[in-house]
């Protein structure tokens, strides 16, 4: 890929936009508003770390840390601050979905469900640091957002029906939002039920709406994975809500998904 | 029902449609070959240029169908049906209620109405067919 800016030309509105092929996905920069020069700056630095991400994280790269820690070449110990922060961060979501996310779940170490999350929200994180207010980043379809497509104007997004290619089956909008989306749509069945190891068998896809994209993307795939049980475990999460599209095209909420989304096309 | 069906499947077939018809489309996409016929020049920053571009005749399971979508501003203001199924007068009933429908739902997804889309993880193969990735092309 070009540089940023290569591909991110200036709207006449002002802001930027910048699409990046990495980590086997892709991710899309959108910021409204006034650009300075910083945040510029911020947008080169924020795609230069999810390349380093990549190498440092990606289970298909041989000598990945993870890579060599899985092949215990590595104790988690001898790991740099950062490996060390994703270990951490995914213990503590083990814990905090009763072990339904678990990046141990194919027998091999695999932290790649909290790594793009985490990556995604770091990055809208530096590019908000950096002075910019409206900032919308999508990584492979997770998104974290700050701020509003417009000041005053929150953003929308609209969620890809898992049914009908093309189609959405709601639009949630607010201003500092995480949305996270689980399914068997775009990569089969590659959720594990750590029960089992088997491929875990939810709804057609999950959708999870809270403030920050690391736990919110989390809390979507221990939700996909636990089935039949995630509709009172969602709603039983602060912060967060749900909605999902099931295999038979009809769907089901939190009760407090309503105050962010709208469903597009009521069931069938 | 039968009208819900035809309305379900026939708006996957118009945003195909619609995808299709943008300028930059990249090789990937499907094979509904579009014949731009803008006025005025291309910009060179990836945003379409002003104007109106036909669509190449599409079969689907319902009857071939053919649009044309007006571009200002880089946003889509305007979707027309050229051609509709029209075997007999059961499909001509279908699409009088269905395309006025539909054209409201694609001009929702395309004009201003969404800044961005979740979905499942795609890959970077997957991310062409998106409506993110039309989204990032049109620069709405």
């Amino acid at each position: 890929m070009s540089e940023p800016g290569g591909t991110g030309p200036v709207s006449e509105r002002g802001g930027l936009r910048h699409v990046e092929h990495v980590m086997g996905t892709v991710f899309s920069f959108d910021v409204r508003g006034p650009v300075t020069a910083a945040v510029g700056t911020a947008l080169a630095a924020a795609v230069a770390r999810l390349h380093h991400i990549d190498r440092v994280f990606s289970p298909y790269r041989p000598d990945s840390a993870v890579s060599r820690l899985a092949r215990g070449e590595l104790r988690p110990a001898d790991c740099s601050a950062e490996v060390r922060e994703v270990l951490g961060r995914c213990e503590a979501a083990r814990r905090a979905t009763d072990g339904w996310f678990d990046p141990a779940a194919g027998g091999v170490l695999d932290p790649s469900g909290l790594v793009k999350g985490w990556a995604v929200e770091d990055a809208a994180r530096r590019l908000r640091a950096a002075g910019a207010r409206h900032v919308c980043v999508n990584g492979g379809g997770d998104l974290q957002m700050f701020g509003g497509a417009a000041p005053g104007v929150p953003w929308r997004v609209g969620i890809a029906h898992p049914l009908r290619p093309g189609a959405l089956c709601a639009v949630v909008s607010g201003h500092d939002l995480a949305v996270a989306t689980s399914g068997t749509a775009e990569r089969g069945a590659h959720i594990l039920d750590p029960r089992t190891g088997a491929p875990a068998r939810g709804p057609a896809s999950l959708t999870v709406v809270g403030p920050r994209l690391t736990m919110t993307d989390v809390y979507a795939t221990a939700a996909f994975a636990r089935g039949a049980g995630a509709a009172g475990w969602l709603e039983s999460l602060p912060g967060h809500e749900a909605l999902a599209v099931t295999g038979d095209g009809g769907s089901w909420h939190t009760a407090g998904f309503p105050a962010y989304g709208v469903p597009v096309a009521a069931g069938r | 029902m039968r009208r819900a069906v035809l309305t379900t499947a026939s708006t996957g077939a118009l945003v195909v449609l619609l995808l299709s018809l943008k300028p930059h489309h990249p090789a990937g996409l499907p094979a509904a070959a579009p014949a731009p016929s803008p006025a005025g020049s291309r910009p060179s920053g990836g945003r379409p240029a002003d104007g109106t571009y036909t669509g190449s005749p599409v079969p689907t399971r319902y009857g071939t169908v053919q649009v044309a979508a007006t571009v200002k501003g880089g946003v889509l203001t305007a979707v027309k049906v050229l051609r509709v199924p029209s075997e007999n007068g059961r499909d001509q009933e279908i699409a009088a209620y269905a395309v006025p429908r539909l054209t409201q739902e694609a001009l929702s997804v395309h004009g201003a109405a969404i800044d961005a889309v979740s979905g499942a993880s795609y890959t970077s193969a997957g991310y062409i067919r998106s409506l993110q990735s039309a989204l990032d092309r049109a620069g709405v």
